[in-house]
């Protein structure tokens, strides 16, 4: 009797509690740094009605540096230039100079935070170079790096809208009745001279772009289904009526472009890939390189400050840029430190159907260069269209053993001791194209060997050297 | 001249010491001595008889390979147990210190299952895992080194599964796969490669 009084307060409660979890809180607010070294996105906190981030996390993918608190205010060191920070006051001193923060400087758990709209004016002092910052938007660009593009209509019934980029995009593609919106949260995309295109089309009458939270949308808007798909190496974005009418709200993460009427990538652990891709197919990123281990998973402890989840990211972006200095289009899987599972780069690197994935490792014991190829594990079989998660690697073994070698033969060339081994290393097996992956050991004794650039610059030359070589074998592989 | 209470005092104490000596002497005989404490935990069986020749495939860190080495031991008549002693006789080179390729000191194998058809499971505990050295080059040779001795040496084991204190384990140190069976093709060809063929 007594607990069926109190009924109607359990379910209020319970009522609360739904309510909560269905408003949510509120987003976080991100921002996005895009420069030549990287592209990153940075969490903002709110501290007396302004937004501020930290200067560390900011300049920390950018080059070496670090930070030390005492009594005297924070102090940091960029390469070689100096910022003095004081508590609570609205002016820093950077190499001699006065900078002035429009608000107070904050320290939090030794983390000295800045005001965002200080960023302008106070990051060039540090880096030599200009900085644009979207401060509405939260979107920050270090030098001359945005992504601009151009939009046509094609003459065609019914017509097609075709978007032009300077560099190769990789948006998050959603549909819904009267609308196709591209979301860019990886890329400095910029506004074109008006963010509101207009085409005299009555089935794509006109397209948006707006800017928020640390992302880019163009939004297509039209009165009849459309898909969007992908070529040029993603630089060409083609926007077109389907033939049958679109799902009412579908969203597909993309990197296997909408146009690709792929199986989702299974989920972790699900035991079959998608075997072949279908003819329409279009590839984006001819390699994805993974910088392996990240967040929570430090790889080895290479030495007593030095950790190998750190080591492979600066490998990784060495080896985006030497890739791409052939004119091979590179997706770096994590480029901060974040955690993914094996699984997760595999489904990434599987749904971009990449011509190579190569995952990038470093070790303290022996020498020079390891080149492995996946140990393939007992799996189970494939079926009609659908290849054993476990062995999908099985048919692209080959070109995979092919691709090993041809780096071998470039570390040879450059006097880098190598070797090539099988090994039983995920997600290596998981990986429906070509797979490699490269571990780093210093030529000599000591660990630190691993950071010097120069070192890492003659190893990736080295493997992107190999990979332009291949590329008409792996091109034609998938 | 010594007072006479004082000669009385030393008489006095010489005779009970000599009294306590004499009552010390016979509790001394008399008494049992405690049994050592019962050690309950059954034994294997030792093992005796006369000794095999086996190939151990052994890990060397400095150049990165197996090498095959012949030793000499006594093996049981079971196969299982003939396995399990095979991996402990290359488990005990490891946990030498002057070992080629150091394992954690309290590295143990728990125990070795043979399941037909021919499937072998090696069931390592925790600290075998938790203090390997992380790298991939490193673990493969543990895995390789393990696998390929219990392969060469046990006729029809052609799948091999590691477990970690009963349980799967995604990885030996961050690197090595331990989520799948190993094929033993695939591993001769891994080891093969290891011993510079």
């Amino acid at each position: 009797m007594r607990s069926t009084k109190r009924l109607p307060q359990f379910a209020l409660l319970f009522l609360c509690i739904c309510a909560t979890g269905v408003t949510g809180a509120p987003p976080q607010k991100h921002l996005s740094v895009y420069s030549v070294a990287a592209n990153y996105s940075l969490p903002v906190v709110q501290r007396e009605g302004r937004d501020y981030v930290g200067l560390l996390e900011l300049l920390e993918p950018l080059g070496k540096v670090s930070a030390k608190s005492d009594n005297r205010g924070w102090r940091l060191r960029y390469n070689n230039i100096e910022g003095d920070f004081q508590t609570g006051k609205p002016r820093a001193r950077v190499q001699g100079h006065d900078a002035d923060l429009g608000a107070k400087f904050l320290v939090e758990n030794n983390r000295g935070l800045v005001p965002v709209s200080a960023l302008t004016a106070l990051l060039p002092r540090f880096l030599g170079g200009p900085a644009t910052l979207h401060e509405a938007s939260g979107r920050l660009f270090i030098g001359s790096v945005a992504t601009h593009f151009t939009v046509s209509l094609t003459a065609d019934n019914p017509p097609r809208l075709v978007f032009h980029f300077t560099s190769p995009v990789n948006p998050i593609v959603a549909t819904e009745p009267g609308a196709l919106r591209m979301t860019f949260s990886r890329e400095p995309l910029v506004s074109p001279a008006s963010p509101t295109l207009t085409f005299g089309s009555k089935t794509i009458p006109s397209a948006n772009y707006t800017e928020d939270n640390g992302t880019a949308t163009v939004t297509v808007n039209s009165t009849i289904p459309v898909i969007a798909s992908f070529s040029s190496d993603g630089r060409t974005v083609t926007v077109s009526p389907t033939s049958a009418p679109a799902p009412a709200r579908a969203q597909i993460t993309n990197p296997s472009g909408p146009a690709n009427p792929v199986t989702p990538p299974p989920a972790p652990g699900a035991p079959t890939v998608a075997s072949s891709p279908p003819v329409t197919a279009s590839r984006r990123y001819f390699a994805v390189v993974d910088a392996s281990h990240g967040g929570d998973d430090y790889g080895e402890t290479l030495s007593n400050t030095l950790l190998e989840k750190d080591v492979t990211v600066a490998l990784a972006r060495s080896l985006r840029q030497e890739l791409e200095s052939r004119g091979i289009p590179t997706l770096v899987l994590r480029d901060s430190d974040a955690n993914l599972s094996v699984d997760q780069r595999a489904i990434f690197a599987n749904a971009d159907r990449a011509a190579i994935y190569v995952a990038l490792h470093a070790a303290s014991s022996g020498h020079g260069v390891r080149v492995y190829t996946a140990l393939l594990p007992v799996g189970s079989d494939d079926r009609g269209p659908f290849r054993s998660w476990t062995t999908a690697q099985r048919g692209s073994l080959p070109i995979s053993q092919h691709t090993a070698n041809a780096i071998a033969s470039e570390m040879q060339k450059r006097q880098i001791p190598v070797r090539t081994l099988s090994a039983p290393l995920r997600p290596l097996n998981n990986l429906s194209g070509a797979a490699i992956a490269v571990e780093l050991a210093p030529q000599g004794s000591d660990s630190s060997q691993l950071t010097a650039p120069d070192y890492q610059q003659l190893v990736t030359s080295a493997v992107a050297t190999a990979i332009a070589a291949s590329r008409d074998q792996l091109g034609a592989s998938q | 001249m010594i007072a006479r209470h004082l000669v009385i005092a030393m008489v006095v104490l010489l005779i009970a010491v000599l009294a306590l000596s004499s009552y010390a002497w016979h509790m001394r005989k008399t008494a049992v001595l405690p049994s050592a404490a019962t050690d309950t935990r059954p034994l294997a069986p030792p093992v005796a008889g006369p000794t095999e020749q086996v190939t151990l495939f052994v890990a060397h860190d400095d150049s990165g390979t197996l090498r095959a080495e012949e030793a000499r031991i006594p093996l049981p008549s079971g196969r299982q147990q003939r396995a399990e002693e095979l991996l402990q006789t290359l488990l005990s080179l490891y946990l030498d210190k002057s070992s080629p390729h150091t394992l954690g000191a309290a590295a143990e194998i728990r125990s070795v299952f043979l399941v037909d058809p021919g499937i072998a499971v090696i069931d390592m505990n925790s600290a075998f895992a938790d203090t390997h050295r992380s790298g991939i080059l490193v673990e493969e040779l543990t895995v390789t080194s393990l696998i390929h001795t219990i392969s060469a040496n046990t006729p029809g084991v052609y799948k091999v599964k590691i477990l970690v204190d009963g349980k799967e384990r995604d990885t030996l140190a961050g690197h090595a796969d331990l989520s799948s069976f190993y094929d033993i093709g695939a591993v001769n060809q891994v080891a093969a490669q290891l011993q510079g063929q």
